[in-house]
């Protein structure tokens, strides 16, 4: 077991009271396995992906472990957490694009990267110089300014570098988000064959998009207002979903090949709830076509069918009889 | 007569630079818009697509090529004309989270469009105006009216600078990406209301990499390479019978629920990075495969 996450609660300190976007988070990712991570924005998954690297002075530990690869993951404290990123926990951040030094060299920020973290350059150049033409760029892209590469380039850069120390979890929060769906597919493929290769252990994909995760990932977890959802393996989510909202999100989906003449598909009404003093009972209730009375209490996150996860009153009901 | 005649436009970029290297960023590129009629521009980064965008909306000049807006050529377009040619063409771009001024209240929006158009319109009749506005595009004034631009959520500001322009005598619209920076539940409902405009008589230029949404909504499809059209044609025949090899690799490349990628052979992978140097300012030539189906030759 690599990674387990055990009743895991993280909030926001703002002037109005506390917000808690990971409410009591429960699961594990497998050795080599690539795990999914989906909702629409609000739902806490990139809180959850940012709590397991770098807890922002605004955010806060409320209670629960992680515990990574046998050993607790010391979360709330950044100054034991500093040694274990980029070796043992990465992150490639929301907005990669971005995330690059404009005013550095590749290179430099290669070396600034490695001299963190304790390893001199000299010593993995060569092994950065094989991922760099691994992910299909020359060599010279060391040499140049972040500027001077495309997105997708500076994308593949990014992933290269995160995963230089051989990470054992790998935190992709929206990769494949702001590129072109041939880069998608390059960026995405990537990812799998640096798991193949044993560059990471485990991955945690952040997506808001069903259709990149049932690409690239071994399960799906499914996060609403800060909890979760639903889990299986992506051939079950995809095929056979419970929760009613991992439905609506795969309903909401246009498929090529589908026309507004022949097939109106619909959106999720309404957004999710502001985090803040929620009510009791399932936080989907407001936008759900099956909400009944018994909603009114938050159903437990149970295994309806070996590996297959989901927190909803009704359709767990439906599946086991 | 169509809404907007594009016809061979051109348009050349120039580096400042010592070596004053110049970049074809379109390339002859024609196609018509008609009355009431959604057509997808698809491509790449790279590929020029905005930069038409751009050109129809008078922000940039064409180098060469004409663009028609009812039979008129908008270069020729000056003060007054073209005040009134913004009250039939409207552009939404790609980040709503840019398109408003962070420290005033979104709605100020409509207050800049009743300086500029409707100084004339009584409070009242103004506040009709928008209501109405506001209802076409699904949005409840109490929800949006009076907040700031952070208070609203990616979607209703999307659909607030749609309302926005529906308050002018809008006949073409300019839709630069404008879904891609929405969560894919909400994707649905804007491309919905896009389909509504359209059955009123709106004509609508899409601009989008992603080919599903393009499917989704589109009569016709123009896509882009490298500044030129590769394939143009009814949106059913491009994507039921795609005929250049990179129409095939773009679609082989959608990320799909039921198909993987493994199943789907990568045609044309790492083409794109292809340099552009090896490309000339003369467009391939289109050939008709089918009745209304043009495909270039493969450079």
């Amino acid at each position: 077991m690599s990674v387990t996450i055990d009743k895991l609660s993280v909030a926001y300190r703002t002037l109005a009271g506390d917000v808690c976007p990971v409410d009591e988070v429960s699961f594990t990712v497998r050795d080599s396995e690539i795990m999914g991570l989906a909702g629409e924005s609000g739902c806490g998954k990139s809180t959850l992906g940012n709590s397991l690297i770098l807890l922002e002075g605004r955010m806060r530990h409320l209670g629960g472990t992680v515990v990574l690869d046998g050993k607790e993951l010391p979360i709330a404290d950044n100054r034991a957490m500093r040694p274990l990123r980029m070796k043992e926990v990465s992150l490639v951040p929301q907005y990669a694009m971005s995330a690059l030094n404009p005013t550095r060299k590749i290179r430099r920020l290669a070396v600034d990267l490695l001299r963190c973290h304790g390893v001199k350059y000299a010593s993995v150049a060569e092994e950065l110089r094989r991922r760099i033409a691994l992910v299909g760029l020359d060599e010279d892209v060391l040499d140049r300014y972040p500027f001077e590469l495309s997105g997708g380039m500076r994308q593949r850069v990014t992933l290269v570098l995160s995963t230089l120390l051989n990470p054992s979890l790998l935190i992709a929060d929206e990769i494949t988000s702001a590129l072109d769906v041939s880069t998608q597919r390059a960026v995405g493929e990537l990812l799998m064959e640096f798991r193949e290769r044993g560059f990471v252990r485990s991955v945690i994909a952040i997506t808001h998009d069903l259709s990149i995760l049932a690409q690239i990932a071994d399960s799906i977890l499914v996060m609403y207002a800060g909890r979760l959802a639903e889990k299986a393996d992506t051939d079950t989510i995809v095929s056979y979903p419970l929760h009613p909202y991992t439905r609506a999100l795969i309903a909401s989906l246009p498929e090529v090949g589908v026309r507004h003449d022949e097939t109106t598909l619909k959106g999720i009404p309404g957004r999710p709830p502001a985090l803040m003093n929620c009510a009791p009972g399932c936080r989907f209730m407001d936008r759900c076509p099956l909400a009944s009375e018994r909603c009114g209490v938050q159903p437990p996150f149970t295994e309806v069918r070996p590996g297959h996860f989901v927190a909803c009153w009704k359709t767990a009901q439906e599946a086991a009889a | 007569m169509s809404t907007l005649q594009i016809d061979k436009v051109s348009k050349v970029f120039r580096a400042s630079g010592l070596d004053r290297a110049v970049t074809p960023a379109l390339r002859q590129v024609s196609f018509d818009i008609e009355h009431g009629e959604v057509v997808t521009l698809i491509g790449e980064s790279g590929s020029g697509k905005t930069t038409l965008g751009r050109i129809v909306l008078r922000l940039l000049s064409a180098t060469s090529g004409r663009v028609l807006f009812d039979g008129q050529d908008i270069a020729s377009l000056r003060r007054d004309g073209l005040h009134d040619y913004y009250r039939h063409v409207q552009g939404v771009f790609q980040d709503p989270f840019s398109s408003y001024n962070p420290i005033y209240k979104a709605d100020r929006v409509f207050d800049l469009i009743r300086e500029e158009y409707f100084t004339r319109v009584t409070g009242a009749a103004w506040d009709a105006k928008i209501d109405a506005a506001l209802e076409a595009v699904a949005l409840n004034p109490c929800d949006v009216l009076d907040k700031y631009p952070h208070q609203l959520s990616g979607g209703q500001q999307q659909r607030l600078l749609i309302a926005r322009a529906l308050l002018l005598d809008v006949k073409l619209l300019i839709a630069d990406e404008i879904i891609s920076m929405l969560d894919a539940s909400t994707r649905v409902d804007v491309l919905n209301l896009l389909v509504s405009l359209k059955r009123t008589g709106l004509a609508i230029l899409f601009i989008t990499h992603d080919l599903s949404l393009g499917n989704y909504i589109s009569d016709r499809t123009v896509i882009l390479r490298y500044g030129a059209v590769v394939e143009t044609g009814a949106t059913a025949k491009v994507f039921g019978n795609p005929q250049h090899p990179y129409t095939k690799g773009l679609l082989a490349a959608v990320p799909q629920l039921h198909k993987k990628w493994q199943d789907r052979p990568p045609e044309l992978a790492g083409e794109n990075h292809v340099r552009r140097s090896a490309m000339t300012f003369e467009p391939p030539p289109l050939r008709e495969c089918e009745q209304g189906h043009l495909v270039a030759n493969v450079e």
